[in-house]
């Protein structure tokens, strides 16, 4: 089954690296531009029964090493489950 | 006193801490791979610096959660003494030995310079040998070592003494200015609860001897070696 994880850093932890890209677009013209964070995407594809297992599955490994709560928030999003699919065929 | 300097892939600093541990203090010291699930007869473990795994995914995560790693919590546990130095520091945060994390330094750059250092807390095996307010000369080199915890952390770290180095000027005096990483407080160092695991983003294993351009570094582990005895009898065992 195909999960997303989307890692942000933490409201209230300074993201140099977004002010710094931030500064970049601003000076190609997007004064516009109000706010930017850059966090991170990891692909996973897990061997699960059901969309709510690999859920649970995915948030282990989130605990376990992919995100850092001191700093990082995390969500799990199912990209492609068997059920998913199903529901489609359905419609 | 017997020394384990423990060596992951990409990890740099491992010779330079043997060199100081067996040619400057000349004490046994062996290098323990970082699969190893036994770390044998040590009575203090290093983690040097360098750049463990690529610091892929965040600087010391992968590190952290390696097998030499759980060797290293039920060492820590009995109280052995363990000092990470630089990415060290960042494995010990991310192994959850140490409070708190390393982020990207705040002015982007990656800081290779020479650095002073507040000292703290003298009240540790690593830095017993110091005066308190004394200031050291140590370089730090890195990418991530902006320290942050969060407030509630803060407090109870500052009620038990664990901020053991800040960044300062040569006069001890700790300014924005002196802070080369816009590190939480100026925070450089800092020990566990307990008081035996130490993390520092400084080197002091390229501080230890005069051809180097100083030997600020030396004192830690000078102190480590007055720390074998304590009250009459071997210290920590």
């Amino acid at each position: 089954m195909k999960c997303r994880v989307l890692i942000r850093l933490r409201p209230g932890i300074m993201d140099v690296q977004g002010a710094a890209v931030q500064r970049a677009l601003i000076g190609l013209g997007f004064g516009d531009l109000r706010d930017l964070r850059v966090g991170k995407v990891i692909d996973v594809d897990v061997d699960a029964p059901t969309a709510p297992a690999a859920r649970a599955r995915v948030d282990e490994m989130c605990k376990k090493l992919l995100a850092n709560p001191v700093l990082e928030d995390y969500t799990i999003e199912i990209v492609e489950a068997p059920d998913l699919e199903a529901a489609h065929a359905v419609r | 006193m017997k020394f384990g300097v423990v060596v992951f892939p990409g990890t740099w600093s491992d010779c330079d801490f043997h060199h100081v541990i067996s040619e400057v203090i000349h004490q046994p010291v062996k290098y323990v791979w970082h699969r190893e699930r036994d770390l044998g007869d040590v009575d203090c473990v290093i983690l040097p610096g360098g750049f463990s795994y690529g610091d892929y995914l965040r600087a010391g995560a992968v590190a952290g959660r390696s097998p030499v790693v759980d060797a290293i919590r039920d060492f820590a546990a009995k109280g052995g003494l363990v000092l990470g130095s630089c990415n060290g520091f960042q494995i010990l945060c991310e192994a959850g030995l140490l409070p708190g994390a390393l982020l990207r330094n705040e002015c982007l750059q990656y800081r290779c310079q020479s650095t002073h250092l507040l000292v703290d807390n003298v009240d540790t095996p690593f830095t017993r040998g110091l005066r308190p307010g004394q200031v050291l000369t140590m370089p730090i080199s890195h990418g991530e070592g902006k320290y942050q915890v969060d407030a509630p952390t803060l407090a109870r770290m500052r009620a038990g003494n664990q901020i053991v180095f800040r960044y300062a000027t040569a006069e001890g005096q700790v300014t924005r200015a002196a802070n080369p990483n816009g590190s939480l407080e100026n925070i450089a160092g800092v020990i566990n609860e307990e008081g035996n695991v130490l993390g520092m983003m400084p080197h002091p294993e390229r501080a230890a001897e005069a051809v180097v351009g100083g030997t600020d570094g030396l004192l830690l582990f000078q102190s480590l070696l007055g720390s074998l005895v304590e009250d009459g009898t071997l210290f920590p065992r």
